[in-house]
C-alpha cells in the first residue's frame, strides 16, 4: 500500500516540479507530505535533522483522535434519542445521526478557522500553517452537539485570533486556541455548553434520520455526572448520586453518557493516547503530571471529606479520572507542545498543576462543576514561568558543581 | 509621555495656531490616554457597561481635569517642587468632590450606578499625568486646551468600547433596542461576555490593535 501510493506520487512529481502543473506545486506538496514523510532536513545549525515536521506531529494527532470521533457519532446520536424517549435505537441509525450533527461542526470549523489562519498568512506574507489542524478538529469535540453553527463560529474565530494570532501564529501563542474558544463560549453563550437543552438534536436531524417527529421526551433533564454528583445534597456519597442518576463506573469509562461530544468515552481516549505516546508526538510527563495531580488532590478531599460537607468531596481519584473532560484534556490539551512546559521538569510541574487545580476547581467551586478547560488554560498562563524557574534552577546547581570542582 | 515644550511666547494669550491645534487634537488619537499611553484603563473597564454611564463618566473626567489643569498651570510659579503633588492631588480631589456633589443633585440615578468610580477620578492617571507632564510647564490656555483634547481622547473611547459592549451585550443603545426582535427568533443570542469585566478588556485591546496598526504607532 505504501509503496504503490509513493510509487504514484513518484510518477507524478515531475509534472508539477517543472512540468505543466508548476504553478500548483504548493498543493502537491501539501498532498505529499500528507501521506509520506518529507525529503526536507534541517540543515545548518541546528541540533535536530529529522524529517519530522509539523504536518507529521499534527497527522499523528488526528489519527489518535480517529477513535474518539467515531465513538462520538455514535454516542451524539444515541443520545439524541436516548433525549427523545427512543428506547436502545440502532448502532446504524445512532451512528448516522451522530454524523449528521457533527459533519457541519467540523466542516464550519475547519473553514471558519482557515479563513482566519489564511487571511493573517496573507497579511503577513508567510506559508499557512498546519497548526490549525489539530485546533480545527479538536475544537467541535469538546463542545455540545447541539452548538448551532454560527456559535461554533464565533468560537472558532475567537480561539484563532485571539488565542493564536494576536500573539504571532502557531508557536507563538500563550493559551491553547481551542480551549480559548471554548471558553468564549462557556462565558458568552453559557446556555450553549450546559443546561437540559444541549442534547436536543432536533433541529440538526431530517426527518429521514430520527423516524418521524421529534420532541424532547418529558422529564428528561440530560444532567451530566458531573453536574448530578455537584447537585447532591451536603453529606451524602458522590457514587451514590452518580448511581441514583444511572451511571456506573463502566457507563462512564465506555462514555455512553451525556457530554461534550469527543470527552465522554475514557476508552476512546486512551487507544488515541496510546497512540500519541508510542509515536512520541506528546509528552508522556505532561499527562502522566495531569493524573498524578488529579488523584492526588481529589484523594486529599476524600480523606477531608465529612457529613456536613459538599458531596464532591467524597468522589474518588478513580472516577474523578473518567468524568467530564478530564481524560480528553489531559491526553489532547495538555501536551500541546506549543503552550506545554518545554524543560522535562517543567512538564511535570505543569502536569500536576492542571490535574490538581482541574480536581479543586470541580469540588471546591459550585459555579462550575467542570474544572479542566479552566485548569488548563491556568496552568497554560503559568508554564513560561516553570520554564524560567526550572531553567534557573539548574543554572544554580550546576554553578555549585563547579564551585564544588 | 510626550509633552510639548513649555509654550514660546505667544503674541496673544488665547492664540490658536498650529501648535494649540496639536494640543487639542492629538490626544484624541495619536497621543490617546488610553489606547496609547494606556492610562484610566481601570474606570474604563468599570463604566462601559451602558452607554449612558460612560457619558456621564467621561463628562465628570473632562470638566475635572480641564479645571484642574487649568488651576494648576494658575499655580505654577507658586508651587514649590517638592510639595507639587500634594498641591495636585487637593485642587484634584477638591474638584472631585464638586463633580461628584453635581451628579448627586442632578443626575441621582447614574451617580448611584457608577458608585465609587466618579470618586476614583482622584487616582486616575491620565489627572495627576497631565498636571505634572502639562499644567505644571505652560500656560493656562494651553492646559485648557490639553485638558479639553485629553479629557475627550478618554471619552471617546468610553463611549465607543460602553457602545460596543451595550449592543453587543445587551441589544440595546441608550436604553433602546437595537436588535430587532426577529434576529431574536432566529437564534441570535446576546453576548454575556460582553456584560463581563473581560469583555471590556477584550474590546479594549482589539481598539489598541486597530489604532495602532492604522496609525503605525510602535512602542
Amino acid at each position: 500500500m505504501l509503496r504503490f501510493v509513493s510509487g504514484m506520487i513518484g510518477k507524478f512529481e515531475p509534472m508539477f516540479k517543472d512540468g505543466p502543473l508548476k504553478i500548483a506545486y504548493p498543493a502537491f506538496e501539501a498532498g505529499e507530505t500528507f501521506f509520506l514523510g518529507t525529503h526536507h532536513r534541517s540543515t545548518g545549525l541546528t541540533h535536530v535533522r529529522d524529517h519530522q515536521d509539523t504536518k507529521r506531529l499534527m497527522i499523528t494527532v488526528i489519527y489518535a483522535l480517529l477513535p474518539v470521533l467515531t465513538f462520538a457519532m455514535w454516542n451524539t446520536g444515541y443520545q439524541g434519542f436516548l433525549a427523545e424517549g427512543v428506547q436502545s435505537p440502532s448502532i446504524v441509525s445512532s451512528f448516522l445521526r451522530g454524523a449528521w450533527a457533527m459533519f457541519p461542526m467540523i466542516l464550519t470549523s475547519y473553514a471558519v478557522g482557515g479563513f482566519w489562519e489564511a487571511l493573517f498568512a496573507m497579511l503577513r506574507k508567510r506559508e499557512i500553517e498546519e497548526g490549525f489542524l489539530v485546533t480545527g478538529m479538536l475544537f467541535p469535540l469538546i463542545l455540545a452537539p447541539s452548538t448551532p453553527l454560527w456559535v461554533l463560529a464565533m468560537g472558532v474565530s475567537f480561539g484563532v485570533v485571539i488565542g493564536k494570532e494576536v500573539f504571532g501564529g502557531v508557536g507563538m501563542n500563550i493559551l491553547n486556541p481551542a480551549l480559548t474558544g471554548r471558553a468564549f463560549i462557556f462565558f458568552t453563550y453559557p446556555s450553549m455548553i450546559s443546561g437540559s437543552g444541549v442534547w436536543d438534536l432536533g433541529a440538526k436531524s431530517p426527518e429521514f434520520l430520527t423516524g418521524g417527529a421529534v420532541a424532547l421526551a418529558d422529564g428528561y433533564t440530560g444532567a451530566t455526572p458531573l453536574l448530578a454528583v455537584s447537585s447532591a445534597a451536603p453529606g451524602t456519597s458522590a457514587v451514590e448520586a452518580l448511581t441514583q442518576a444511572g451511571y456506573s463506573f463502566f457507563d462512564l469509562f465506555v462514555g455512553v453518557i451525556p457530554g461534550s461530544v469527543g470527552e465522554t468515552s475514557a476508552l476512546a481516549i486512551l487507544m488515541g493516547a496510546a497512540v500519541i505516546l508510542l509515536s512520541g508526538v506528546g509528552s508522556w510527563r505532561a499527562m502522566s503530571g495531569t493524573v498524578i495531580g488529579l488523584v492526588g488532590v481529589s484523594f486529599l478531599f476524600n480523606l477531608l471529606a465529612g457529613p456536613e460537607n459538599n458531596a464532591f468531596m467524597t468522589l474518588p481519584p478513580h472516577y474523578h479520572l473518567v468524568m467530564g473532560g478530564f481524560a480528553f484534556g489531559a491526553v489532547f490539551m495538555a501536551t500541546d507542545p506549543v503552550t506545554a512546559a518545554i524543560t522535562p521538569t517543567g512538564k511535570w510541574i505543569y502536569g500536576i498543576g492542571i490535574g490538581g487545580l482541574a480536581a479543586l476547581v470541580r469540588v471546591v467551586n459550585p459555579a462550575y462543576p467542570e474544572g479542566m478547560m479552566l485548569a488548563i488554560l491556568f496552568m497554560n498562563m503559568f508554564s513560561p514561568l516553570v520554564d524560567y524557574y526550572v531553567v534557573q534552577g539548574s543554572r544554580k546547581r550546576r554553578q555549585a558543581r563547579l564551585a564544588a570542582a | 509621555m510626550s509633552s510639548p515644550a513649555a509654550g514660546a511666547a505667544t503674541k496673544s494669550l488665547i492664540a490658536f495656531g498650529k501648535k494649540e491645534r496639536k494640543m487639542l487634537f492629538d490626544p484624541m488619537l495619536d497621543n490617546n490616554p488610553i489606547t496609547v499611553q494606556v492610562l484610566g484603563v481601570c474606570s474604563a473597564l468599570a463604566v462601559t457597561v451602558q452607554v449612558n454611564r460612560a457619558i456621564v463618566m467621561a463628562l465628570a473626567l473632562i470638566s475635572v481635569l480641564v479645571f484642574s489643569n487649568v488651576i494648576i498651570s494658575m499655580l505654577r510659579k507658586l508651587i514649590p517642587p517638592s510639595i507639587r503633588i500634594i498641591i495636585m492631588l487637593a485642587v484634584i480631589a477638591s474638584l472631585v468632590i464638586i463633580v461628584d456633589q453635581v451628579l448627586q443633585a442632578f443626575l441621582f440615578d447614574i451617580s448611584k450606578s457608577l458608585s465609587v468610580f466618579v470618586g476614583l477620578i482622584i487616582t486616575n492617571c491620565i489627572l495627576l499625568g497631565r498636571a505634572e507632564a502639562f499644567a505644571l510647564a505652560n500656560p493656562p490656555w494651553q492646559s485648557f486646551l490639553d485638558g479639553v483634547g485629553n479629557g475627550m481622547g478618554y471619552g471617546i473611547i468610553l463611549v465607543v468600547v460602553a457602545a460596543l459592549r451595550e449592543i453587543l451585550g445587551s441589544g440595546t443603545f441608550l436604553g433602546f433596542h437595537v436588535v430587532p426582535q426577529i434576529a431574536y427568533d432566529l437564534g441570535y443570542m446576546n453576548m454575556g461576555l460582553m456584560v463581563l469585566a473581560p469583555g471590556a478588556f477584550i474590546l479594549l485591546g482589539l481598539l489598541v490593535w486597530v489604532q495602532r496598526t492604522v496609525t503605525g504607532y510602535r512602542e
